[in-house]
């Protein structure tokens, strides 16, 4: 995701993240399955600590976030929040 | 294979709003209680509960339980159980004002007593009108509220979670008593027996038969589909509430608000075909009749896309400005998830599943009961069930507004109740069966062992269409005939299912695999229902009964004012009488049902 050195995720971390985007929320699964079809190949370790960080965020949160209605209050999770509203 | 054994007081599976309000009951009694959920606690479907729950407080204006039981009754098109309904109408205050109790950040009033929302369908003076404001709410967050309020108390009280676990079968005896479940832990993919005095079910509704639903990926019915393999019928599957417009192919919801504005509904030929089945109201007819002509535009072959199913709701019209201004986040929903821009291209829209009132057969009390020795309701020993998953009666043939979370949490905790009292009167543990773990055994190493099987996602969509298409919002006889011999037909395809990865740990492809055998009890038990049920009653609606002198909206009284129980055996139909009479109220007599 930056110019850092990327660190390959495991198999396991990945099989996890494809499960708990599992959510309350039609809508967030809907995002979420779609983003995985897309990145989940190429997703390396900073990615997937802001993907995990804002899987944190309650379901409704989550929505506001992906529908673009409001801003994450994290800066650190923007690039991760661009890559999801693409996806 | 020996399966390792765990044991604890009470198994509840599920941790949405009905699981965690029993949950409390029971850790709060002092018992060792574990809760089984497939995803976190607070990540339930619950969450996008945002109506509110209904209870008639009487804190904007004059109102009174049997009121709300008026409605209830009139919405059930009389096909709830009115002991359930009182129950449940006359709990409600106090389930709720216990709710506030534990810190629930209800809206309120100036004079800080809990505000309440108006609804469709409320009403004063037993249906007389006027309106009556009877939603709590917490903004639109009610679902989200509950979640948190519950899930705090719960780890008060020393609840034990079991997160990411999913149950696979139930544990019964040879005298049919519940003994507990089979469980998948995901993260080790380990496979346990929990060994429990009492088991109660709580894994909500199971709107992902459908292709369109407004359901989550997680609700998929497993506790319907655990019950039903264990002999254990499923009652009045054919009623599903649906909303006229989600998005085609992904289910979120298109508010009504988009037709009151001046969005139409197109056909394949570019006809705003409301006009024909509603020449003065249109797009703005109501829910049902709108449903209806949609449905019947795509049976006649008027539906558009490739496989010429879904329909056309265009805003063009419009405008962007009133578009951006009255219809916020319309534009957004239609980029995301239907690919296209409303100001210049209209949206696929279908009527598209929202909520379950059938499900696993239940008294008042939580109680699973199912017929035994010639009494319709005999309580199955250490059996309970609560919430969407639960058919207690309350909500019969449709749904009111309002009365989901009402239905959690008062049945959620009165199952609580219960499970308290039988263990009481019931100490001791019974032995689990020598071959407990048998059926989930040959489940696992059927799915495992399987060669050139079919993928599961293949044989999901075909199931998903296969309902969409013969069992929707509005059903015809020859449709619903058909449906039958391809859900059959499906039936043998899930049974040689194919997982390509056989990893163990979070092996998702696995899960869904195992919660395929649960949405195809479901299906099933909807569909076969659904083509026996010759009369139109709430939901359940039938192009060959319609309104005629004596069938008021296509409703037989005479015939049908009973419940359906499907048995997974042989795909077998039984009936039970309505229960008309209240715990304390009069009976609430049959009539026709408009608004």
């Amino acid at each position: 995701m930056s110019g850092r050195a990327r660190t390959r995720v495991s198999e396991a971390d990945l099989r996890r993240l494809r499960w708990r985007c599992r959510r309350g929320m039609l809508e967030n699964d809907l995002v979420l399955e779609r983003f995985l079809d897309r990145h989940a190949a190429t997703l390396d370790a900073e990615g997937l600590a802001l993907l995990n960080a804002l899987l944190e965020l309650g379901d409704n949160e989550l929505w506001d976030v992906l529908s673009g209605r409001r801003e994450c209050a994290d800066a650190r999770l923007g690039p991760m929040v661009r890559m999801l509203r693409e996806a | 294979m020996a399966l390792p054994i765990r044991t604890f007081d009470a198994v509840v599976v599920g941790a949405g709003g009905a699981g965690l309000r029993a949950a409390l009951q029971l850790a709060e009694a002092g018992l060792r209680v574990a809760v089984l959920s497939k995803v976190f606690p607070t990540r339930s479907h619950t969450v996008a509960a945002q109506g509110g729950i209904g209870a008639a407080l009487g804190n904007m204006g004059e109102d009174s339980w049997l009121w709300h039981m008026y409605d209830t009754v009139k919405g059930s098109d009389w096909l709830g159980d009115q002991d359930a309904i009182e129950y449940v109408c006359r709990e409600a205050p106090r389930v709720v004002i216990e709710l506030e109790h534990f810190g629930m950040p209800f809206d309120r009033n100036d004079d800080g007593t809990v505000y309440q929302r108006p609804f469709g369908g409320h009403m004063q003076n037993m249906g007389a009108g006027p309106a009556v404001q009877r939603s709590c709410c917490a903004a639109d967050r009610t679902g989200h509220a509950l979640l948190h309020t519950l899930y705090q108390r719960n780890v008060r009280a020393n609840t034990q979670f079991f997160v990411e676990w999913m149950a696979l079968d139930l544990v019964r005896d040879a005298s049919g008593q519940v003994l507990g479940v089979t469980a998948l832990e995901m993260e080790t993919g380990e496979v346990y027996v929990l060994h429990a005095r009492a088991t109660l079910f709580a894994t909500g509704g199971a709107g992902r038969i459908f292709a369109s639903t407004t359901n989550a990926f997680i609700n998929t019915g497993d506790g319907l589909g655990m019950a039903a393999r264990a002999g254990i019928p499923l009652e009045d599957m054919e009623f599903w509430q649906f909303h006229p417009t989600g998005v085609a192919g992904a289910g979120v919801l298109i508010t009504e608000g988009v037709r009151g504005e001046g969005g139409m509904l197109l056909n394949s030929t570019g006809e705003r075909f409301m006009e024909r089945y509603a020449p003065n109201a249109k797009d703005l007819a109501s829910r049902d009749v709108v449903s209806r002509a949609m449905a019947t535009e795509i049976k006649e072959g008027r539906g558009c896309g490739p496989n010429r199913d879904y329909v056309l709701l265009k805003l063009d019209h419009l405008g962007p400005e009133v578009i951006e201004k009255r219809l916020p986040g319309i534009r957004e929903i239609a980029k995301k998830f239907a690919n296209v821009d409303p100001v210049r291209d209209p949206i696929p829209v279908v009527p598209t599943v929202h909520y379950m009132m059938g499900g696993i057969p239940t008294n008042y009390r939580g109680e699973v009961v199912a017929p035994r020795g010639g009494d319709p309701n005999a309580v199955v020993p250490g059996f309970y069930a609560a919430g969407e998953c639960g058919c207690a009666s309350v909500h019969g043939a449709n749904r009111l507004g309002t009365n989901s979370l009402t239905d959690l949490v008062v049945i959620g905790k009165a199952a609580g109740d219960s499970v308290i009292r039988f263990l009481a009167e019931n100490p001791g543990r019974k032995d689990l069966p020598a071959d407990a773990a048998e059926p989930t055994l040959a489940r696992l190493a059927r799915l495992d062992g399987q060669k050139n099987g079919e993928s599961v996602h293949a044989v999901a969509e075909e199931l998903r269409r296969t309902m969409q298409a013969h069992c929707g919002v509005f059903r015809f006889p020859d449709l619903l005939a058909e449906g039958v011999r391809r859900v059959r037909e499906l039936v043998q395809r899930v049974a040689r299912t194919e997982v390509k990865d056989k990893s163990r740990v979070f092996n998702t492809a696995r899960v869904e695999a195992l919660e395929l055998d649960n949405l195809i009890e479901v299906a099933r038990a909807t569909m076969v229902s659904a083509e026996a049920r010759k009369e139109s009653r709430g939901a359940h609606d039938r192009a060959d009964c319609h309104d005629r002198p004596g069938f008021p909206n296509g409703r037989d009284d005479a015939n049908w004012l009973k419940h359906t129980l499907w048995y997974h055996d042989g795909d077998r139909l039984d009936y039970k009488p309505v229960n008309l009479k209240p715990l304390t109220a009069e009976s609430i007599a049959p009539k026709a049902r408009t608004y």
